[in-house]
């Protein structure tokens, strides 16, 4: 494994007074090693309802153009997933999904 | 330049005045005490069409300066102005906009702060300021409050600074008697002097989305404390050009220091604020009486204007300090005598530093007690004094 040590800008570099001046920025700090927890989709009992969507405050739940087919022949057209590079961990669309279909599973590194 | 008109002002209604001529945009202020007649009169200037700007009548002090530093990002040239408890309750936002890097000019009323409560001057208000990385001015009169929150917008907006500033006087002594003041006859004089600045590139722009007030995290904080070290440290550069522009324009000169009767003096007295005109009156007295005694008038606060005070002070035997404020349990209980016994050793000067703490919540101090400190000193320097280990109280009741 190779380690990268990134030189920061110095106080000139820096824009004057905090300013973030490039809006969005926030997709170049990955925030995925916060998580304790780690939310698994079940997909065959989600119910493609977009809750989870609605109330991630990342946000860190994908809709993919995929086809699902569930254990019981139901189509979905869309598969929602979770982008593990910015989720927290925090748990909220654990707690959110009306079918309880994401587990919540402790990581181990 | 410019046609100018002479008109009986208080130091609030001077401050006013400046605030109308610098035709700001947008002034926030709690309207209640410690609020002092400059809000008033700023509110009247807007509703008879002297003054178009946003008047915004806030609930507490900190409100007030929270709105102003959102003004201020958007690009808006900002007044406010506050007193004693007010100026305190706007502790944390002076570091918010000063560390947000907004051009905010602040007129103090300065005055003594509670318990026991207080209406009347000194200044302990301004000097609990000191870290907050505001540039500080200290007037002695009505004209000095007028010119000096003028010469602030200039040397806030400027790309090289990018700091608020704040112009005290005395509160009551100077705040609500009144002297003739010359104001432009002409709000264009003013804004020839100082152009309504072009919005920087940190400025809230719709089109041009930043963020503003963002978190600095262990590896980043320290940098940005730094560019405001080198931002105050460049202002002084800059109100030294920002004086000199005024006095070739305007005929009215002011430097960081103003000095009186030094030539032949071997001892001075340095004070600021109001006082100044107590210990100049002092020195002429003494004058007649045959003994020569300087005055210094610490005009700039902050930045600290080390070089100015070395070259006067080196020639000098002592240096009479005469504080408004206690600095309760330091080194030096003088606020001012501190930074001056700095500035004395960082040149290793042999100059003589006697503190003196006076007139504090506004106990009168005349020509009479300056001549007393004067000969007390004289005394002491006899007897080898050359640093007070305590600062004096001048006049409290044992």
């Amino acid at each position: 494994m190779t380690l990268q040590i990134k030189r920061l800008a110095s106080w000139r570099e820096v824009p004057v007074g905090g300013a973030i001046t490039q809006p969005g920025n926030s997709v170049n700090r990955p925030t995925g090693d916060w998580r304790v927890f780690k939310p698994i989709i079940n997909q065959d009992k989600c119910v493609r309802c977009y809750l989870c969507w609605v109330y991630c405050p990342e946000p860190a739940i994908k809709i993919i153009d995929r086809p699902y087919k569930t254990s019981s022949g139901r189509e979905w057209k869309i598969t929602f997933e979770v982008d593990y590079d910015y989720c927290k961990g925090c748990g909220i669309c654990v707690e959110e999904c009306p079918v309880k279909a994401i587990d919540f599973v402790e990581e181990v590194k | 330049m410019g046609e100018w008109v002479r008109i009986p002002l208080s130091s609030n209604y001077a401050a006013a005045y400046a605030a109308k001529d610098a035709d700001v945009d947008v002034v926030a202020a709690y309207p209640i005490t410690p609020q002092t007649t400059v809000v008033e009169k700023i509110a009247e200037f807007i509703a008879n069409g002297e003054l178009q700007a946003e008047m915004i009548h806030v609930e507490s002090e900190h409100s007030a300066l929270s709105a102003c530093i959102g003004a201020a990002s958007a690009g808006a040239r900002v007044f406010t102005a506050t007193s004693a408890q007010g100026l305190e309750l706007m502790h944390e936002l002076l570091y918010i906009a000063s560390g947000l890097r907004l051009p905010i000019v602040m007129s103090i009323a300065s005055r003594a702060l509670s318990a026991p409560i207080s209406i009347w001057g000194d200044y302990s208000d301004v000097m609990a300021t000191r870290d907050s990385s505001w540039i500080t001015i200290i007037a002695s009169s009505a004209q000095e409050v007028y010119d000096s929150i003028i010469q602030a917008y200039k040397v806030a907006e400027n790309p090289d600074v990018l700091l608020p500033v704040m112009v005290a006087y005395d509160g009551f002594l100077m705040s609500h008697t009144y002297e003739p003041v010359y104001v432009a006859k002409d709000r264009s004089t003013i804004l020839e002097f100082v152009p309504k600045r072009k919005p920087l590139w940190n400025i809230l722009d719709p089109d041009k989305p930043i963020t503003v007030g963002a978190v600095g995290n262990p590896d980043w904080y320290y940098e940005f404390k730094y560019q405001q070290v080198v931002a105050i440290e460049n202002s002084l550069n800059i109100l030294k050009q920002v004086f000199e522009e005024f006095g070739k324009r305007f005929e009215r000169n002011y430097s960081f220091i103003e000095t009186y009767n030094m030539d032949g003096s071997d001892i001075a007295i340095l004070t600021y604020g109001g006082l100044y005109g107590t210990v100049t009156e002092a020195v002429d007295i003494m004058k007649k009486r045959g003994l020569d005694v300087g005055a210094i008038k610490l005009r700039v606060f902050r930045p600290w204007p080390t070089e100015e005070l070395i070259r006067i002070l080196k020639n000098l035997k002592a240096v009479i300090v005469i504080d408004r404020a206690i600095s309760f349990g330091a080194a030096l209980e003088g606020p001012i005598a501190m930074e001056v016994l700095a500035t004395i050793s960082k040149k290793s000067l042999d100059t003589a530093l006697h503190s003196y703490i006076a007139s504090v919540g506004q106990r009168a101090v005349t020509e009479e007690d300056v001549m007393a400190m004067v000969e007390n000193s004289t005394g002491l320097l006899k007897k080898g004094v050359s640093l007070t280990e305590k600062s004096i109280y001048w006049g409290v009741r044992q």
